[in-house]
This record gives C-alpha cells, sequence and structure tokens, in this order.
C-alpha cells in the first residue's frame, strides 16, 4: 500500500486518456484519407508520410530540447494528428518540401513554441497551411485533376516518388482550378452561377469527391460520415460543427434566395473546400476552442460566419483555415466572459433570491397567526 | 413526482452488486472499541468517566461541550483501561483523543439505559424542543459522512419555517450500498424515523429521494410509506453527485440554494436514510447511536458484505470478517471513491460517519500520472456547480487565489466530478480543496491581525482612560489640599 504521500479523491477515474481520444480521430479520418489515396495516388500518399513525419520528428526535438519526457507526450497522437490534417489540406501533389516545411512548421512554430501541449493558441495546422499558403501561392493552388489509383495515366510508385521529390513534369496538363477557385474567378470576371457551373464543373460526381482539391476537400460525404463517428463515440460535442455549418448553410441560404446567380447554395458551401474538415476535425481541436458549451457555439458560428464571408467577398477563394485562425485569436476572451452561471447565483456572480411563491402551503401556514 | 435536473455530474461505474446483494449481517463484538471524543463536525466531547471504570452499554462516555457536538456513548458494556490518544480514520494518520474499551462480551444494559428520562415514550404526544434534545442526547449526527449533529440541524426548524423534509437516499457513491440494504430491511423503521423528524421540524412533506438504481429500496419505502400521505419516495436519476445536499434539493424540488445561505433558508432541510433509522431507534427504543452499518467493498475485499458495526471497532476487524484481502489492495479508503478518505493503514476505527471500507484494487483506481491540460472543457461540463475548473486550478497553482475566487473556488463543493473525467488526470479537486485551505488560513491570518488590532487600540484607550482618571484624580486631590489649606489658614483665627 502506499502511504507515502496523502493521495486525494477521487480514487477511480473514467476510461478515456487522450491517447485514446487521438486513436478516434485516426480512425474517424481512414475513410477519406483512404479515399483520397485512391484519387490522388502515390504522390498523395507520399505527402502524408512526409508531413507526418516531419511533424512527429519536430515534435521529438523540441520535446528534447525542453527537457520533457519523450514517451508520455509522443503517444498522446497528437503530432500524427496534426501532420495529418496539415497534409490533408495541401495539393495533393506538392512536392516534399512543402510538406516539411509545413511540418516542421506546425510543430515548431504553431505548438512548441507558445509551451507545447495544450499552451497553444491557434491550431497548429491550420497555421501552418496559412503561413505555406501566403508564403508560397503558386505551389498551394495547383491543384491536380483526379487519377484514380489504376486508371491509364496515374503514376506508378517510382513515378509518384519522381512527382514528389523532383517536381511534375508538365504541370498545366494536370491541373486546373479547384471548384471554389474556378467559381471566384468566373465571379471576378463579370460571370453568373449558370455560366460558371457547366461543363465538368455541373458533373453531379463533384459531390461525391471527383474533383480537383486537397484530399480533406474531396471527400467531404466521407469526412461528414467520420465526424459522425466521433459525435457518436462522444469524441467532440455537436455544438462547435452544428452551429459551425449551421451558420453557413443559412447564410448561403439566405443569399442564395436573393440572388441565386451570385451566390451559390447551401451544399456548394457545405461539400466545398475544407466546410467538412474544418468542421469536425479542425474546429473541434480542444486547445485552441472555447471550453464552455455557450463558448463553443458562438466559436463555431464565428467560424461559419467568417468562412462564409471570406469566401464571398474575400480575396481568397476558401476561407475556413483563416475563420478557425480568427476564432482561435478570440477563444481567450469567449473563455473569459462566457462562462456557465454558477450554482445558487445569477450570471452577474450575485446571489439567488429565494422564489417564496413556489411553495404556496408553506407561504398559507406563514400567515396564520 | 417531477423531478429536475441539476447541471453536469458523471456516471461512475457503480459496483454496488457485489455488496448490494448481502443482507446487513452484525459484526461479532471486538475485544477493544476505540471510542473517538470527535465523531463529528464541532468541539470534541468531554469525558465522563475515568480509566478502570466498568461502564453499560448505552452509558455516556463523554458530553457535548459547546453549542455544536455530540455526546459518545459505550458501544457496549465493560471496562474503561485508556483515555489517550489513537490513530484517527483520517489520510494525514494524526491522532484524536479516544476512550478505549475493553468489551465483557456480555452488552449489559443499564437499569435507566442511556437517559433518566429516555423510556420510550409517544414522539408525538412530546413538545418539538424535547424530542431534539433527546435526538441531540443520543449522539446522532448526519450519517451520510458529513457528520453535522442532527440536533443542531433540527433546532434550525425553530427559527426558520420548514416546508420540506428531504430524505437523501441517493447514496450516490459507487460501492456503497449500506443506504440501499437499510431501505430494503428496515423500511418501516426509517419511515417512523422520519415521521418523528416532521413532527419536530413542524414540516409538510417528506420526500425520500431514492436513485433509480435501487428498485427493491424504492418498493420497499413505497411499501412503508403507504399510510403516511405527507411521505413521498421521490425516484432521482443515477447520477453523481446526486446526494450532494444542494444537488439533491435541486433535483426533487427545482430550488437552488441561493450562495452563501443555508437550505433552511429556503425551507428545506435534508437528512440521510441512515439519520433518521438512528432518530428511529434513540426516540422508539431509547437506544443512543451506538452502531451504524458500513458497507465492505472493493475489488481487493474477498468477500464484500453489509455490516452493523459497534462504533469504535477496527477496520481491520471488518476486513477480517470479509474474508480479509483478495489481492493486496492499492488504496484503502473510508467511504466512497469520489469523496473517501484514504486511510493511513486498517488500525483506525470505525467512527459515526463511516458508511463504507473499501478496498480498491490496482486496475480499479486507473490511477496514471497527470499530463498538461488540453483545455477539453470537460470539466467544465461535469461541474454540477457551473464552476470552470479548467482556469481555477492553473490560478491555484499560481498562488492567484483571488482570481480563483472570482471564478467561485468558494462554490466548490469538492465532490471531484472534474478530476473523474480528466482526461489528462490532473488532480483538479485537490487544488480547490488545497485554495480552500490557504483562503481559510488567510481569513485566520486577518482575523488574528484584526484581534490583535483591537486589542491594542483598547489597550491604548485604557491607558489613556487610566491617566485622565489619575490626572483628574491628582487635580481633585489639588483642589481639596486647597480648600483644606485655605480652611486652615481660615480655622485658626477662627478656633482661637
Amino acid at each position: 500500500m502506499s502511504n507515502a504521500a496523502i493521495i486525494g479523491g477521487p480514487h477511480t477515474h473514467e476510461r478515456a486518456s487522450v491517447g485514446h481520444t487521438m486513436g478516434m480521430v485516426v480512425l474517424a479520418l481512414a475513410p477519406a484519407v483512404a479515399f483520397g489515396i485512391h484519387l490522388y495516388g502515390w504522390p498523395a500518399l507520399n505527402l502524408l508520410v512526409i508531413t507526418v513525419l516531419s511533424a512527429v520528428i519536430s515534435e521529438t526535438a523540441c520535446l528534447g530540447l525542453a527537457g520533457k519526457p519523450l514517451r508520455p507526450y509522443l503517444l498522446d497522437g497528437s503530432a500524427v494528428i496534426a501532420g495529418l490534417l496539415l497534409g490533408l489540406t495541401l495539393p495533393p501533389w506538392s512536392p516534399w518540401w512543402i510538406g516539411v516545411v509545413g511540418g516542421v512548421f506546425a510543430m515548431v512554430v504553431g505548438k512548441h513554441v507558445f509551451g507545447g501541449l495544450g499552451q497553444n493558441v491557434f491550431n497548429p495546422a491550420m497555421l501552418a497551411r496559412t503561413a505555406l499558403l501566403i508564403s508560397f501561392p503558386l505551389e498551394m493552388t495547383t491543384w491536380i485533376t483526379p487519377l484514380p489509383l489504376g486508371s491509364p495515366g496515374a503514376p506508378d510508385f517510382l513515378e509518384g516518388l519522381r512527382i514528389t521529390f523532383v517536381g511534375i513534369a508538365d504541370i498545366d496538363a494536370v491541373s486546373g482550378a479547384s471548384l471554389l477557385g474556378h467559381v471566384k474567378t468566373a465571379f471576378t470576371q463579370g460571370k453568373t452561377l449558370s455560366d460558371v457551373m457547366t461543363g465538368e464543373y455541373a458533373d453531379p460526381s463533384l459531390a461525391l469527391g471527383f474533383v480537383r482539391g486537397s484530399l480533406g476537400e474531396t471527400s467531404a460525404l466521407l469526412l461528414l460520415l467520420g465526424g459522425l463517428f466521433l459525435l457518436a463515440r462522444r469524441v467532440i460535442n455537436w455544438h462547435i460543427p452544428v452551429s459551425m455549418l449551421g451558420t453557413v448553410a443559412v447564410l448561403a441560404a439566405l443569399f442564395h434566395f436573393i440572388d441565386p446567380e451570385h451566390y451559390p447554395g447551401v451544399e456548394f458551401h457545405l461539400l466545398s473546400g475544407g466546410m467538412m474538415l474544418g468542421a469536425f476535425f479542425i474546429a473541434t481541436d480542444m486547445v485552441t476552442s472555447p471550453s464552455t458549451r455557450a463558448g463553443q457555439i458562438l466559436f463555431g458560428a464565428g467560424c461559419g460566419a467568417l468562412a462564409y464571408i471570406i469566401r464571398t467577398w474575400g480575396g481568397y477563394p476558401e476561407g475556413v483555415a483563416f475563420a478557425v485562425l480568427l476564432m482561435n485569436a478570440a477563444t481567450p476572451l469567449i473563455d473569459h466572459h462566457m462562462r456557465p452561471r454558477v450554482y445558487g447565483r445569477r450570471r452577474d456572480g450575485t446571489p439567488l433570491q429565494p422564489a417564496p411563491n413556489k411553495w404556496p402551503s408553506a407561504n398559507r401556514k406563514e400567515r396564520e397567526p | 413526482m417531477k423531478v429536475f435536473r441539476f447541471r453536469g455530474g458523471v456516471h461512475p461505474e457503480s459496483h454496488k452488486t457485489p455488496s448490494a446483494t448481502k443482507a446487513i449481517e452484525d459484526l461479532p463484538l471486538p475485544e477493544r472499541l476505540y471510542v473517538p471524543l470527535q465523531q463529528h463536525i464541532g468541539a470534541p466531547a468531554k469525558p465522563e468517566v475515568a480509566i478502570g471504570q466498568r461502564v453499560y452499554k448505552g452509558q455516556l462516555l463523554a458530553h457535548s461541550q459547546g453549542m455544536i457536538s455530540a455526546p459518545v456513548h459505550a458501544p457496549s458494556s465493560g471496562t474503561i483501561v485508556d483515555i489517550g490518544e489513537f490513530t484517527a480514520p483520517h489520510p494525514s494518520g494524526l491522532w484524536v483523543r479516544t476512550i478505549t474499551l475493553e468489551t465483557d462480551g456480555k452488552n449489559r444494559c443499564g437499569k435507566n439505559r442511556w437517559h433518566e428520562s429516555a423510556k420510550p415514550t409517544d414522539p408525538f404526544k412530546m413538545a418539538q424542543q424535547e424530542v431534539a434534545a433527546r435526538i441531540g442526547a443520543a449522539g446522532i449526527v448526519g450519517m451520510g459522512g458529513a457528520t453535522f449533529p442532527a440536533a443542531v440541524k433540527l433546532a434550525l426548524g425553530k427559527e426558520r419555517r420548514i416546508h420540506t423534509l428531504i430524505i437523501n437516499g441517493g447514496e450516490c457513491e459507487p460501492y456503497l450500498t449500506c443506504d440501499d440494504r437499510l431501505m430494503r430491511e428496515r423500511a418501516h423503521q426509517a419511515v417512523d424515523g422520519i415521521r418523528i423528524m416532521l413532527h419536530v421540524l413542524q414540516a409538510d412533506q417528506a420526500l425520500i429521494a431514492i436513485e433509480d438504481n435501487k428498485p427493491a429500496a424504492i418498493a420497499s419505502m413505497r411499501a412503508a410509506r403507504r399510510r403516511h400521505a405527507n411521505l413521498h419516495v421521490v425516484v432521482v436519476p443515477s447520477r453523481y453527485p446526486m446526494g450532494s445536499e444542494k444537488q439533491m434539493i435541486q433535483s426533487v424540488t427545482g430550488i437552488e440554494v441561493p450562495a452563501g445561505q443555508r437550505s433552511a433558508d429556503i425551507g428545506v432541510i435534508v437528512h440521510n436514510v441512515g439519520t433518521v433509522y438512528a432518530v428511529h431507534r434513540a426516540i422508539r427504543l431509547g437506544r443512543p447511536l451506538l452502531s451504524r452499518v458500513v458497507t465492505v467493498g472493493g475489488g481487493a475485499v474477498r468477500e464484500p458484505k453489509n455490516l452493523e458495526v459497534p462504533l469504535g471497532t477496527l477496520v481491520e476487524d471488518l476486513l477480517e470478517f470479509c474474508g480479509g484481502y483478495s489481492e493486496p489492495p492499492a488504496r484503502l479508503l473510508m467511504g466512497g471513491p469520489m469523496m473517501g478518505q484514504v486511510l493511513p493503514h486498517s488500525r483506525v476505527p470505525i467512527v459515526k460517519g463511516s458508511n463504507g471500507v473499501i478496498a480498491l484494487s490496482t486496475a480499479e483506481i486507473r490511477s496514471r500520472p497527470a499530463m498538461p491540460c488540453i483545455r477539453c472543457g470537460r470539466c467544465v461540463a461535469a461541474c454540477p456547480c457551473g464552476l470552470m475548473p479548467v482556469e481555477m486550478a492553473p490560478r491555484i497553482r499560481n498562488g492567484d487565489l483571488d482570481s480563483a475566487m472570482e471564478y467561485g473556488l468558494g462554490d466548490c463543493i469538492s465532490c471531484g466530478s472534474c478530476s473523474y473525467v480528466c482526461p489528462s488526470n490532473i488532480p483538479l479537486v485537490q487544488y480547490f480543496n488545497y485554495g480552500k485551505g490557504m483562503l481559510a488560513d488567510r481569513r485566520e491570518a486577518q482575523r488574528k491581525t484584526e484581534a490583535t488590532r483591537r486589542l491594542a487600540q483598547e489597550r491604548r484607550n485604557r491607558l489613556e482612560r487610566e491617566a485622565r482618571a489619575r490626572a483628574k484624580a491628582a487635580a481633585q486631590r489639588k483642589a481639596e489640599k486647597a480648600t483644606d489649606e485655605a480652611r486652615e489658614k481660615n480655622s485658626p483665627e477662627v478656633s482661637v
């Protein structure tokens, strides 16, 4: 028996642990990752391996520098998740150095500069993606046309390595604009939606993911499935995804109703870009989102509104990453102001006033002489 | 009856089955009983007996002293062999003043039992104060573990109008089944105790709140209350901390106790099932609080049981009666695993508030090293008081007590729900208990400073007063002297 130290209660604990949670997240992402690799082949797999490895290696190096024990921190899986999420938001055939710079940036600047696990203000994967987008706009907007594994013209393993480490021979032949980028460009040219949603962009298989974009963009439906799995297993709660997707849906429906030619509809906004990935896997990052339920609803609504605003009226075709980062910055403020009501107190912290009329029998007797 | 929801809470695995199926057994009388003089909140009792004295069962060993205190009686007959220090059932392992009684195995009762006037009478023909006084004299305290003297709580009914007496049969702590068994086996006695308490409080109704994981207890209490229209059984959901007074009041009445007030201020008094049973025995049978039902359980106990145990029995005697350990226990607790206290060893006595002796195996405690907070907010969702443990703990760690107070440290009930759900295994409730201790220290220091200042001021005032009085006296003397002199000056002429 351990009598060395006085141990306080409780003397039992819920089963869940951080490592377990991260395992569930990887499981929920698995279908989308598999589908993405199927669509874009070996170079996409190479990219994911590179981002995950560079995130894990830089995490290890930072822990070593900080003198923290490696095992418990590496086993929590947060570096793997950050690397994976980053890889899912990059153009699938990105060169190796994009993945390395992103992975290292996410862990070193996004996490350990702030003090490591639990201390970072911004979501590391989104911070890295945004840094890459601003620094390397060309590489970060080169969207490959899907070339499913085994289809004619799809690169084999060696060809895949060449694409990742040397480069793509004839880039214009295999790439084009993503759906959001295409629509944004068309609007700047004064076209309407019925003009642009033609040809390959009118294909109903868009919703199923056969579309140019990052791995985390193309398989919106599979990501939705993974998100629902996390909700069902209570790894995440509904507040952020529902408020974020709900806000986008309401805004999209409203403006689409006002002007259907210039404002795409609800399904376009929900299924394109990083909306699903953002709502279920990125905005729900516990470290960088508010800790109260009410705060989470506000946070989600803010992410949704900002993403819609940036997509619709901003300079970039996609706004989820910026929206999440902006709301990350607002999280300490939300946590400070949106506190739960304390038992026996009003919202402002003063004690409740007892309600004497609640028990008429008691009052009746009091009135008796 | 409508049940209301309290915020937060957790669902720990109940582990009640092993002992819930066991009827209450009497523990054989041990050879020695160690009866601490402080088994309650308040001032310790003062011994009335001497070493070597023979005592009968139920004889007063120590009387209560002060406003909040409770007397202690001899759990069995025998000889007082020591009045000294003995390890308290507390994690510190510190000593508490204890009377050691060598039992003679005869369980002799005295002629007059425990009190001159305590012949069993009809309590409903007695004045409320007299019944309350008898409950106090029987040494009854809150048997749910709070150990607040029951008579003091009943006296609150005199000053305030109490409309509802809530009987706490929640027993939300895992492993514990002593209240469950009591309600199943002794429902009529418990109902009688409730009626006596209603009479003392002059309350309108009693609500017997039982968690829905105890269907047998619910059925038995329902059957026992059938002929009493002002008694109701309320089935509440099984959710920890249902048994906490504030949460229980909210669950069955929908009212929150305003911060800084007591439940009596809103017309509600809560008593534990074990307490009302003890009241029944004290008033109807003239039997003071001499024993209690204790659950012996946990994965490291060979044969979990519910035992009726004389107060002062050593924990090791209970464990031995239950077949000893099946594996070396990782932790030995008094009380449940959520709020129970670690025992330093098993040579400590059972006291009035001991509802369980739980020996947990290593697998059960799921002890893991603490990791950094990931701000997941589970503690905020779990807190039944609406606090933000995620914000309070780092502030206390940095010594910023004022800021932690602003987040509601003073409203924390130390239920441990936050620590239970924390995926990083941060001992949150320990931070809060530490913070509350620091605040108490600070208040104490402030009180001392103020007392010192007041004393110093009083001394200055006194010295000034004395100086003034001296000066006045001197002036008076001088004046008198002057008159005398004047008289002397004049007198010769007169006298001559």
